[in-house]
């Protein structure tokens, strides 16, 4: 059976889909532990260390656990919406990883592939738009529990997330009025150069500290965990989650700081691009940045504690926006007198 | 069917469907989700016709912004669904049917005149040729106004959320 071109574009699309899934969760899943293992490394600790050699085998273990644990669904709760949330928790999360690159072209069996799922002419909107519709998981989640620790941890989170939001879309604007274009790949290959400064981390660097305070506020991790804030709000939005319903709102999570890392190092680090000319670009050199940033992430909640409410929306609205509209205001300027 | 074909059926559903149950529903919640699907469905159909920048901000603005706002203010007020409205007599529904049915006449008496069926213009929607037109001498000033508006409605807030003002 010989296959028409637009079936044949539909057939790579479909495995490059499924590959990027399962990459996904593995990298979801290797995450959790290698979570674990570095933070409790930083605290002294040993970490899972009794599941298979090194605890390599916990993921799995958590998983089973996991699917075999009773779904509690809290009486008064509204039943439609509380099932819904994790769902459109974890599509808008898997959908953004749709636009970001992880390579470039290959040629395998005559035919170029791109390494990403769609180069979108609006890539870096596209995820824009995806992470504003994140924010209703998490409304939903908090609200349908009817649950007043539930609702606060949701509300809390949602209105962190679209003060954040602003922030990081801001840092983005500078990158793009430097390359021109909305366009992943663009983005990418305008940092290739002959040397390391070729990045928009050295070209935007106000940009970048923006972008990763305000991205970590955006994977709702710490310093800007609130919804999770234990002392207060019990687990905040998903308080009354159990089971696979649980592990599908922290696979969002997980898959939203994937993201985040992903798009950091696609727009300041150069994404596939080798840091040096004698070396060749390589799908390699993103999974090193990313890793580096996952890193990162751990780093940070194994370093800084929780920041406070109303800290956290100030520190919002009086210091990243305004900095982030300087930045701005500073590279359009540059930008028009370089042209 | 072409791919397009059939996400446009798809969508449109959708988009008919969703809106539907906006108006029928009781639970404002649940009419305020619909209203969700319908925006993000209407945005599909943009992006099938080539329109991906307005398909972006038809998601950021309407169905990311603005709704949040409106099912906050419908989750913080507790609004509970809506009692059956107590003067609904059978003069009341008469009047009501005759009213629908004059607008469904004027609409269609529009729609059939203006109306053909036939394929979309080929005018490229893109990011680049919308910027161009909006930064164009003919919608340039009142682009600005509107973008510096904004950015004072932005500074506005920051300042009303200052302690000490």
């Amino acid at each position: 059976m010989t296959l028409t071109p637009v079936q044949q574009e539909l057939a790579i699309t479909a495995l490059k889909v499924g590959v990027l899934l399962n990459l996904l969760l593995m990298i979801f899943s290797g995450m959790t532990y290698v979570e674990r293992r570095l933070l409790a490394f930083m605290q002294f600790r040993l970490g899972p260390n009794r599941t298979g050699p090194f605890g390599l085998l916990q993921p799995i273990a958590d998983g089973i656990k996991l699917f075999f644990k009773e779904e509690v669904i809290p009486e008064g709760a509204n039943k439609w919406i509380f099932v819904a949330a994790p769902g459109i928790a974890i599509v808008t999360a898997f959908l953004s990883v749709a636009v970001v690159p992880w390579g470039g072209t290959v040629t395998i069996g005559g035919r170029p592939i791109l390494l990403q799922i769609a180069d979108l002419d609006v890539g870096v909107l596209y995820l824009f738009a995806l992470s504003s519709l994140s924010v209703y998981a998490i409304v939903m989640a908090g609200w349908a529990a009817n649950n007043k620790y539930t609702l606060l941890g949701g509300l809390r989170s949602s209105a962190q997330m679209f003060s954040y939001e602003l922030a990081l879309g801001l840092s983005w604007i500078g990158i793009i009025l430097l390359t021109g274009s909305f366009r992943f790949g663009d983005i990418v290959r305008a940092q290739d150069g002959w040397f390391i400064p070729d990045w928009f981390f050295f070209k935007q660097p106000l940009a970048f500290l923006i972008y990763m305070v305000a991205g970590t506020a955006e994977a709702n991790r710490t310093p800007f965990d609130l919804p999770e804030a234990e002392t207060e709000l019990v687990a905040g939005f998903h308080t009354e989650y159990s089971s696979m319903r649980f592990a599908l709102l922290q696979m969002a999570e997980y898959v939203h700081m994937i993201t985040i890392s992903a798009v950091g190092a696609n727009l300041f680090f150069g994404g596939w691009m080798s840091p040096v000319q004698f070396l060749p670009d390589s799908p390699l050199w993103f999974v090193l940045k990313l890793a580096a940033f996952l890193f990162f992430f751990v780093w940070l909640r194994g370093t800084l504690p929780r920041f406070r409410y109303d800290q956290l929306m100030d520190f919002g609205w009086k210091v990243l926006v305004p900095l982030a509209v300087l930045n701005l205001l500073v590279t359009a300027t540059v930008v028009v007198l370089l042209q | 069917m072409t791919i397009d074909a059939v996400t446009f059926y798809v969508a449109a559903a959708l988009a008919l469907v969703s809106a539907v149950v906006v108006v029928a529903q009781r639970n404002p919640i649940y009419s305020a989700f619909a209203l969700i699907v319908t925006l993000c469905s209407l945005s599909a159909i943009y992006g099938i016709l080539g329109a991906s920048f307005i398909a972006i901000l038809q998601v950021v603005v309407y169905a990311g912004a603005i709704m949040v706002l409106f099912l906050f203010v419908l989750m913080l007020l507790n609004v509970r669904p809506e009692e059956r409205f107590a003067g609904e007599s059978r003069r009341f529904k008469l009047t009501a049917l005759a009213l629908g049915a004059l607008l469904a006449g004027q609409v269609a008496a529009v729609l059939l005149r203006v109306a053909r069926p036939g394929v979309a213009s080929d005018f490229d929607a893109s990011s680049r040729p919308v910027a161009r037109i909006l930064f164009s001498p003919q919608y340039l000033y009142v682009f600005e106004a509107t973008s510096v508006l904004i950015l004072a409605a932005l500074v506005g807030s920051v300042a009303l959320a200052r302690k000490d003002a």
